[in-house]
Formats: structure tokens, C-alpha cells, sequence
């Protein structure tokens, strides 16, 4: 089950939203709407599932509807039409009690202009969540000074928002969000007031933070670098509907409309794409105790001429078919062909491969940020990835 | 000639004959109503003048201090009010700040919960417009007279005369500035859970502090404009000394009385406009 389930979410600004909203449904379009009864098309027919731990990044120009979108997760605007599941549970039912309840455990929200009390102290500021669930002083402050840390922000604790720089501020905002627990965090155009320095350091500072949180994070943007940098997934909005949905490579390489094909336009690919996009998804993997019989099959099964020796999560080095028969022959142990292959962070972009790439002919491995195996860097990928023109 | 087309003179004869009524039947229970108040405007009275001079100073000093924390603001006020002794005022002159403290607390008692009603009720605030439209620019006369009828010559009509005239300012001033808290920052309240009490309380209010406290400080200002009127139905004080000097043709008492006045403006000013600016250094806005 997805951690949050969004069902057909219609929104439709005006006085009497009800009695347009069947017109609406039966597909009357935004301008013919706005002309026959002055309501206003907030968002059509919107269906999202997003998984518990991932990145899942809205994007959109201004206009598309994307931080009304984002405000329905919590409701702070109230659906049309439509229902908004997390864990199972329907959001849009929620008397306002339980609403408030669910707001305080639940969620917690990050702002484009970063929303921070301006009479309040940082501390004071990262508390918040917690003072509002009735959280005792030493222990909220306990948390809070925890997620000052993490952000960066050790020793700011006394001062005031204005007198911290724009960066700082919304670590602050970051802070605050994370200190209430909450699974899910929501961000609306969290880096979008930032300067384009900042904003990388805060991507990478999220990114960094999520690896070790796993939260369900919901972010918008109307930047396609970022949306790409950091999204497991991605739904594009535009004038309130959904064109298209899917992971980054999806988006990439197959846009759906002209209007994804006309936004990627600009999109520096190679910066944009990393290494863990261009896994090779056919290798095997096998482990020091795999037999050479078993090596040599499964080989043969995948069509490939080399396989991956794993040590629980961590690579030891590279098979290669060959070396496999060989040692099938020989009666020997796959430990003593292994090859060391070079080791590439997973986030690395693939401009700064493309050297080595076409130098080197040895296969690469991709890991993870704690050296863990992710997969073999497919160089028919990369260039695919690359090379794909948009249509 | 207009056309007649509401007869004027019925209109106002039973309006005439609504208030005989009301003061008839309602006079004696709303001046026990009232009992309380004068209560506590006889008791600030008392206290005020039965305190040593140089207390008062004192107290003034340390309250401004408290404020604004800086040492000679707080001296100048306790100078400033010792010019109201210099003048020979001091007794009429603390009647009058009785009476202004008295007036000033109703104003925000009340002043401040209706600007908060307005603020959130759409339609409270389409009704509330016009009437303090009303209460701004009604010559006061018009409502002293049924109120002197209700309540009788002296304090409380006074009071009551002083805080229709002053309190609108406020009101104002506090649904403004709750209607311009950064929406950003009470939707951050919001989606962090706060209900509508956190909200308020802790959002709300807070940032629309400056603009109560300007609000506070126009109220102190028209109300002790109000002081000579006041005089009129029987309050005491330093607006009393204008009247007598007004019909006795003594200019001088007259002038002396009004620069007391004028201090004790200048007193109301400064501090709550000290009280405002720190809280707005504070934030840095």
C-alpha cells in the first residue's frame, strides 16, 4: 500500500464550487469554466500514489496548481472532490480535532518563504511542533537543539530569524519540520527563495538527511534540475492537471506531451543524470561462495559476459565468463579470478564519468553513499541517457 | 422643499419617548451595573491621590523603565509629570489620570476581543465598519445626553462618553493587524497543528502587537481629548480647571490646565510608543 494515496482531487475556486463541479468532471475546459461561471480550475482529476520513503517531487510553472496540491495533503485547502488516503486513513474525513492531531504526528510542512515566527527565537522556532502537541520544555528543547545540530545550526539557537541569512533561515524551517517525528514532510518551494550555491548545499543537505530517515517527502518545485537532482519520482502539473508521472529516466527519455518535451529542452542531461541511473539492470550478482557451475549458468541465463561478487552488501570484484569456465574447469574457486573493477559514487554525475569512460574498457561499479553495492554502470546506458533525443 | 416622505417630527418623538422609557425602567438597574466600575475608578482615584508625590514619580520612572529599558526616557517622564506639581495641578491632575487609566483600560477590555471578532467574522466586520464610522464622527453631545439621563451627572457617564469616542482607533488598529499577519506564518501554525487558540495566542496577537499598541496609544490620545467634555457632565479633574477657566475668563488657568493635559499626552504617548518600538526592535522589523 502506498504511504499516501491520492484520489481524484478536483479544486475549484468560486462561490459555489459544488454546483460547477460536475461540469468540470465532465471536462469542460478551464478558460470556458472561468467564462460561464467565474469559478477558477484549481486542480482536475488529480491521482498520485506515493510510496513511504521516497522522494516524490511536484513540479510545475506557477499556476499549475502545484502548491494548492501540496496544501491538500494537510488541508490546509479543503478538496472539491476527491480523497487524500495516508496509511489507509481519509484524510478528507478527518473532523477538525483529529485533524489537528493528524497535522501535529503526522505531517510536517517546510515553506517557500520559509513561514518562521519572526518574534520567536530559533530555538523557539524549532520547538513549535512540539510546544503545539503539549510536548514538556526540557524535552522539546532536547529534540529541537538535536535538529538545530543536524542542520547546521549549533550555536544560533538565541537569535531571531531576521537576523539570519536566507540559507539559514529555512534550515531553521528544515529544523522545525523534522523535529515533530513526523513520516511525512512536505515542501513547498523549500529552496526555491535560495541562491543557486545554497540551494545545491540544502539539496544535498536533504538528500544526506534522507538516507538516513527514509521519510516520505513530498517536494515542489518548478525547477527541472532540482525536480531531476533529487526526485525518486516525479508528477508534472500543468493548468491544474496531471500530464505526466514516473521516475526522472522515465520523464527523460519518454515525455509524455510536447509541453514535459518542451521543458526538458534546456535540461543539461549529463549533469543531471548520475550513475545510479545507468545501472545496468541485467548483471548477476553472485557471492564468494557461489560455485563456478552456478556462475557459468547464471552467466549464460542473463546473456552476459561478466557477473558481480557480492560480500553481503559490499563488492569484492568482478567475474568474467571466461574466468568462470576456467575455473569450472579447473576445479578451482571463483574467489581467486575475481577482478577489482573502480568504484563510483552512486550521485556522481555522469559529465564527470565521460573521461574515464571512454578511456577505460574495464566495467565500473556504482555504490551507494556507505560503499554499498548498487549495480555495474552500463556504458550502452550512459550513452543512451545522453544521446536520447527528445522528440 | 424636500418631499416629506418619513414624518420627522413622529420619528423623533418616539425616539424622545423610547429613551423616557428606558430610563424610567432601566436607570436604577444599570447603575448597579455600574456600581462596580465607579468602585474601581473611585479606588485607582484614591490611591493615585492619597500617594505620596514623589511614589507616583517613582512609579512612573519604574513603569517606563520597565518598558523601553532605557534610563533617561524613564527620568524625562518622571520630570514630565512632576511639571503637572510645578503647575500646582497635581491633585487634578491625578483625577485625571485616574479617569484616563479607567478609560484606557475599558478601551482595550474591550477594544481588543471585538478587533480579534472582526477580524475572523466577515460579516461582523461589515456591520462593525459603519458603526465605528459612527462612534468616530457622531458629535459626542448627542450620546451624553441620554447617557447623563441613564446614569446621571458624573463619572461613569464620563467613562462611557470617553470610551465611545476613543476606542474605535483600536479596534481598527487590532483587526489590522491581525488581517496582516504574514499568511505564510499562521499557515506554517496551522499545518504544524495549532488550533485556533495556539493560533491566536501565539501568532496572532503577537504580530499584531505594534499595531495594537499604535492602536493603545490613539486611544490614550483621543481619550484625553475628551477630558474638557467629560468635565461638563460632572468629571473631575483638569478638564474641570479649562471649563472654570473657559467661563471665568481666566486665560491663565485655562492655559495652565491644557499644558497638564498636554503632559500627561506626552506621558500616555512615550511609553506605550516605548512598549511598541522595543517589541518591534526585538523582531527587527
Amino acid at each position: 500500500m502506498s504511504k499516501i494515496e491520492v484520489k481524484g482531487i478536483y479544486k475549484l475556486f468560486g462561490k459555489q464550487p459544488q454546483k460547477w463541479l460536475a461540469a468540470a468532471q465532465g471536462g469542460m475546459s478551464k478558460e470556458e469554466l472561468l467564462a460561464k461561471s467565474g469559478h477558477t480550475l484549481g486542480l482536475r482529476d488529480i491521482s498520485l500514489n506515493i510510496e513511504a520513503g521516497s522522494i516524490h517531487v511536484i513540479m510545475g510553472l506557477s499556476g499549475s496548481g502545484k502548491s494548492t496540491l501540496i496544501r491538500h495533503f494537510n488541508r490546509l485547502i479543503e478538496p472539491t472532490a476527491g480523497q487524500i488516503l495516508v496509511d489507509g486513513q481519509d484524510v478528507t474525513a478527518l473532523p477538525p480535532r483529529e485533524l489537528e492531531k493528524f497535522r501535529q504526528q503526522k505531517m510536517s510542512m517546510v515553506f517557500q518563504r520559509f513561514g518562521l515566527f519572526p518574534h520567536r527565537s530559533v530555538l523557539d522556532n524549532a520547538v513549535y511542533g512540539l510546544k503545539v502537541q503539549g510536548v514538556k520544555r526540557a524535552e522539546r528543547e532536547e529534540k529541537a537543539l538535536y535538529w538545530l545540530e543536524q542542520v547546521g545550526l549549533k550555536g544560533f539557537e538565541k537569535q531571531f530569524p531576521h537576523q539570519l541569512s536566507g540559507g539559514m533561515q529555512q534550515r531553521v524551517g528544515l529544523a522545525r519540520a523534522l523535529a515533530t517525528d513526523a513520516e511525512i514532510l512536505l515542501m513547498d518551494e523549500a529552496f526555491s527563495a535560495l541562491d543557486p550555491l545554497i540551494r545545491r548545499e540544502m539539496q544535498d543537505q536533504l538528500l544526506v538527511l534522507q538516507e538516513k530517515l527514509h521519510k516520505t517527502i513530498v517536494f515542489i518545485t518548478h525547477d527541472l534540475d532540482e525536480a531531476l537532482r533529487i526526485g525518486n519520482r516525479i508528477a508534472i502539473l500543468k493548468d491544474g492537471e496531471l500530464v505526466q508521472e514516473g521516475t526522472a529516466e522515465d520523464i527523460l527519455l519518454r515525455p509524455a506531451t510536447d509541453y514535459v518535451a518542451a521543458f526538458l529542452q534546456d535540461v543539461n542531461r549529463s549533469k543531471v543524470l548520475t550513475a545510479a541511473h545507468a545501472i545496468h539492470g541485467g548483471i548477476p550478482r553472485l557471492t564468494l561462495t557461489s560455485s563456478p557451475a552456478e556462475a557459468v549458468q547464471a552467466m549464460s541465463q542473463a546473456k552476459q559476459d561478466y557477473s558481480a561478487v557480492l560480500d553481503g552488501t559490499q563488492l569484492k570484484g568482478v567475474l568474467t565468463l571466461n574466468a568462470a569456465q576456467q575455473a569450472n574447469a579447473n576445479g578451482d574457486s571463483i574467489t581467486t579470478k575475481l577482478i577489482d573493477v573502480a568504484q563510483i559514487a552512486g550521485h556522481t554525475p555522469l559529465d564527470e564519468l565521460l573521461g574515464d569512460l571512454l578511456t577505460e574498457r574495464q566495467p565500473a561499479a556504482v555504490v551507494d553513499e556507505n560503499g554499498h553495492y548498487r549495480g555495474m554502470l552500463a556504458r550502452s546506458k550512459v550513452a543512451q541517457l545522453l544521446g536520447a533525443q527528445v522528440a | 422643499m424636500f418631499p416629506e416622505l418619513i414624518p420627522a417630527r413622529q420619528m423623533r418623538r418616539a425616539i424622545d419617548n423610547w429613551v423616557d422609557e428606558l430610563v424610567a425602567n432601566y436607570a436604577d438597574t444599570l447603575e448597579t451595573l455600574s456600581q462596580p466600575f465607579l468602585e474601581l475608578l473611585i479606588w485607582i482615584e484614591q490611591l493615585l491621590r492619597q500617594s505620596p508625590w514623589w511614589a507616583v514619580v517613582g512609579a512612573v520612572i519604574a513603569l517606563t523603565f520597565a518598558i523601553s529599558r532605557r534610563w533617561k526616557l524613564s527620568l524625562a517622564m518622571g520630570a514630565l509629570l512632576s511639571c503637572i506639581g510645578l503647575l500646582g495641578l497635581w491633585d487634578r491632575g491625578m483625577q485625571t489620570l485616574a479617569l484616563m487609566i479607567m478609560a484606557t483600560g475599558l478601551s482595550v477590555a474591550i477594544g481588543i476581543p471585538l478587533g480579534i471578532l472582526m477580524a475572523r467574522i466577515n460579516w461582523l466586520r461589515q456591520i462593525m465598519l459603519p458603526v465605528l464610522d459612527v462612534m468616530q464622527t457622531m458629535p459626542s453631545f448627542v450620546y451624553l445626553i441620554p447617557v447623563v439621563m441613564l446614569f446621571g451627572l458624573g463619572k461613569i457617564p464620563a467613562i462611557i462618553a470617553t470610551v465611545v469616542y476613543a476606542v474605535p482607533p483600536l479596534i481598527r488598529l487590532t483587526d489590522l493587524g491581525i488581517r496582516l499577519v504574514d499568511a505564510e506564518v499562521l499557515e506554517a501554525a496551522r499545518a504544524f497543528g495549532a488550533n485556533s487558540r495556539q493560533q491566536l495566542f501565539g501568532v496572532q496577537l503577537p504580530l499584531a502587537l505594534p499595531n495594537i499598541m499604535a492602536g493603545i496609544n490613539q486611544t490614550t490620545m483621543m481619550a484625553l481629548s475628551m477630558v474638557v467634555i467629560a468635565s461638563m457632565i460632572g468629571a473631575r479633574g483638569l478638564g474641570q480647571e479649562v471649563l472654570l477657566g473657559i467661563n471665568r475668563l481666566e486665560v491663565g488657568r485655562g492655559l495652565l490646565a491644557g499644558l497638564a493635559i498636554v503632559v500627561l499626552a506626552i506621558l500616555f504617548d512615550r511609553i506605550t510608543q516605548a512598549f511598541g518600538q522595543r517589541q518591534q526592535a526585538r523582531r527587527g522589523a
